[in-house]
């Protein structure tokens, strides 16, 4: 069974999201240590990107937060082989397109498959442009993480019969970031992507409550928090280890249903 | 080649949120361009509204002063709003109102294509939202106030670097959160297919008038076109029907800013890299972790850091020229335009009169060459005034 396989072996699944090197590499470590320990399931590492165009104001500015740091793709890599010596929980990588296309198809997925990653989700490559990617990403053993909208419509049942790893339901319209409430008929979309496949589906954008988090749980098999955590390391750069540990507990609490 | 691209140019890259909508507006575009009724009425717009055809201007005292081609200006900044920006819009938001849709949403730099979209919106009663940089509003604080005259409501961008690249951003961002009621005008040849596809038939107007009005006037094929570029739309529309002629050379210029080597400059083609950027596969100014670079200019409508894909496909078969030209040579050019021949353009334009100055000498007294001037340059006298050490308050 692979490890993002064996993250929703268990019950429900949460899932984490960190942008790499905001404040720095080495928190960022620290900080993806503590998710786990308080009990994620899988983690999402953001490699910055200047211009993240599906992504509200708290990623955009930990994004360039982490630029201004001086994160490079590199330096992603090796926080990953450091996390890896640590965990076996699955890492996926979350970037847009133009820095894997920079760094090069090949040696990026070859790099992903020497350090331990085991998926990515890029937000501006959809199913129709999957052709980029897939084959090589495929021969690397990494999962191409397909994402599925509330308007997708007549696509879901294609996008989610070659999904592999976990599907990405986005909870609901616009872009990443807290929301007070998620309108989107779940059930629905859930029910056709399992009339096609068994993949794993984790429920993401404007999560950030246990309630919304219990909710959503109990339509998928897994939720997906990313605002709400990188809130409160922008709070408190440096010492952010034990409110995310409180966090990530209740959130973990919540949806153990 | 493969649907929405040129050569490995163009494409979809763009969130799934937005695919179905963009296949819908294929769709619907593909379907009213062959509807008679629905090119009647655009045809209406543009003529009786925009005030097209625009002139085909034969500049006889540049040509006296720079000794070489018959010289012929392409006169855009004559149409309604003041650029070629208009015969986009117009078509798109007649398109977006057949659709049944009652928003439309548009980046600007400069303002230009705000002002352009929120005019449309006026007039086909549809209401409208414009995306403009922080710093941009400041610099063209006069049309921020015309967009809002016009009844459309301007939101100041100040995510990222505050200029028209993260007005797209915005803009795409707020397509995202809304898109059943909501149109995007795209304001250049740029973005997701089917937009520079799209954008690319509504401004090949320009090219259309212009082959039959040279043919008309001097029996033969001009022996190149100039445009200035940055997105490229005003380019690709004067290029587009004189791509089959290859006696025709398609000369796009580009914005150098103080001049490539100082990295301070909008030049994607002389500088960039091969990349994927809002929507599109083209050339973008990028470093070398492949983020988006800076970039600058004088002119904020050349202020962005990529191109359209069709531009970049031109580029890569050898079938276009794209040249670099610093913000000193345009500023020249604005005003040897304004005393030579009395028509003050648009600093965007003036790229393209500048390089027109280099390359004209060097033809024959027997050829003749088309510069399109996109736009007229009022918007701009207050900054070349500071540019030129004197403060004018607009």
């Amino acid at each position: 069974m692979s490890r993002i396989a064996n993250a929703f072996a268990n019950g429900k699944a949460f899932i984490g999201y960190v942008t790499g090197g905001d404040p720095s590499i080495a928190m960022s470590e620290e900080y993806i240590l503590a998710l786990i320990d308080a009990g994620a399931n899988l983690i999402e590492i953001g490699i910055p990107f200047s211009d993240p165009i599906a992504e509200g104001p708290v990623i955009q500015e930990s994004s360039l937060r982490a630029l201004h740091a001086d994160t490079t793709t590199e330096n992603i890599f090796s926080l990953v082989s450091s996390l890896r010596l640590k965990t076996s929980v699955p890492l996926v990588l979350l970037t847009y397109l133009n820095p894997v296309l920079h760094y090069g198809y090949e040696p990026f997925f070859s790099r992903c498959a020497q350090t331990g990653v085991d998926g990515i989700i890029i937000p501006d490559l959809p199913f129709d442009e999957k052709d980029e990617v897939n084959d090589v990403a495929a021969s690397y053993g990494v999962d191409l993480i397909s994402m599925i909208a509330p308007t997708s419509a007549q696509r879901i049942a294609q996008i989610a019969s070659g999904a592999t790893g976990f599907i990405y339901l986005v909870s609901s319209m616009g872009v990443t970031g807290v929301r007070s409430q998620i309108n989107t008929d779940i059930d629905a979309i859930v029910k056709v992507i399992r009339s096609v496949t068994t993949t794993p589906i984790a429920v993401g954008f404007g999560i950030h409550t246990p309630d919304q988090a219990r909710e959503m749980a109990l339509k998928a098999d897994g939720v997906i928090v990313g605002s709400g955590i990188v809130k409160r390391i922008a709070a408190n750069p440096q010492g952010a280890c034990r409110e995310l540990t409180d966090y990530v507990k209740s959130l973990k609490d919540a949806i153990h249903v | 080649m493969k649907k929405g691209r040129f050569g490995i140019f163009g494409g979809q890259y763009i969130p799934e949120t937005l695919m179905n909508e963009l296949l819908d507006l294929e769709v619907a575009y593909n379907a009213f361009m062959k509807d008679k009724g629905f090119i009647s009425e655009l045809n209406t717009l543009l003529n009786e509204y925009a005030g097209r055809p625009s002139l085909l201007y034969y500049a006889k005292k540049m040509t006296q002063e720079l000794g070489g081609a018959k010289v012929y200006l392409k006169r855009e900044d004559l149409n309604h709003t003041g650029s070629h920006k208009i015969n986009n819009v117009l078509g798109q938001a007649l398109l977006a109102k057949k659709r049944g849709k009652t928003r439309v949403i548009a980046e600007t730099g400069a303002g230009q294509h705000g002002v352009a979209a929120a005019t449309a919106a006026a007039l086909l009663d549809l209401e409208c939202e414009v995306f403009m940089g922080r710093e941009d509003t400041e610099r063209q604080a006069l049309n921020v106030y015309r967009m809002e005259l016009l009844g459309a409501k301007v939101h100041t961008v100040t995510s990222g670097t505050q200029t028209l690249k993260d007005a797209v951003n915005e803009t795409m961002r707020e397509w995202v959160s809304r898109v059943d009621d909501t149109h995007y005008i795209l304001g250049s040849v740029m973005g997701p297919h089917p937009f520079p596809t799209m954008v690319r038939d509504f401004q090949s107007v320009i090219s259309l008038e212009a082959r039959s009005q040279i043919l008309e006037r001097e029996g033969k094929l001009p022996a190149a076109v100039l445009a200035c570029v940055g997105g490229g739309s005003n380019a690709m529309g004067m290029f587009y029907h004189f791509i089959d002629d290859p006696q025709v050379r398609l000369i796009g210029c580009e914005a150098a800013g103080r001049g490539i080597s100082t990295g301070e400059h909008a030049a994607t083609i002389s500088a960039g890299e091969i990349g994927v950027f809002h929507g599109m596969k083209s050339f973008f100014c990028q470093n070398d972790q492949g983020q988006i670079s800076p970039v600058y200019s004088i002119s904020a409508g050349l202020d962005y850091p990529g191109i359209g894909p069709e531009h970049a496909y031109l580029h890569s078969i050898g079938r276009g020229e794209y040249q670099p030209v610093t913000d000193e040579e345009a500023v020249d050019a604005f005003e040897y335009l304004s005393r030579t021949e009395g028509i003050i353009c648009a600093i965007e334009s003036a790229h393209a009169v500048a390089y027109a100055r280099k390359v004209v000498p060097t033809l024959s007294s027997d050829d003749c060459v088309i510069i399109c001037l996109s736009g007229r340059g009022d918007k701009d006298v207050a900054a070349i005034a500071r540019y030129r050490g004197r403060n004018i308050d607009e």
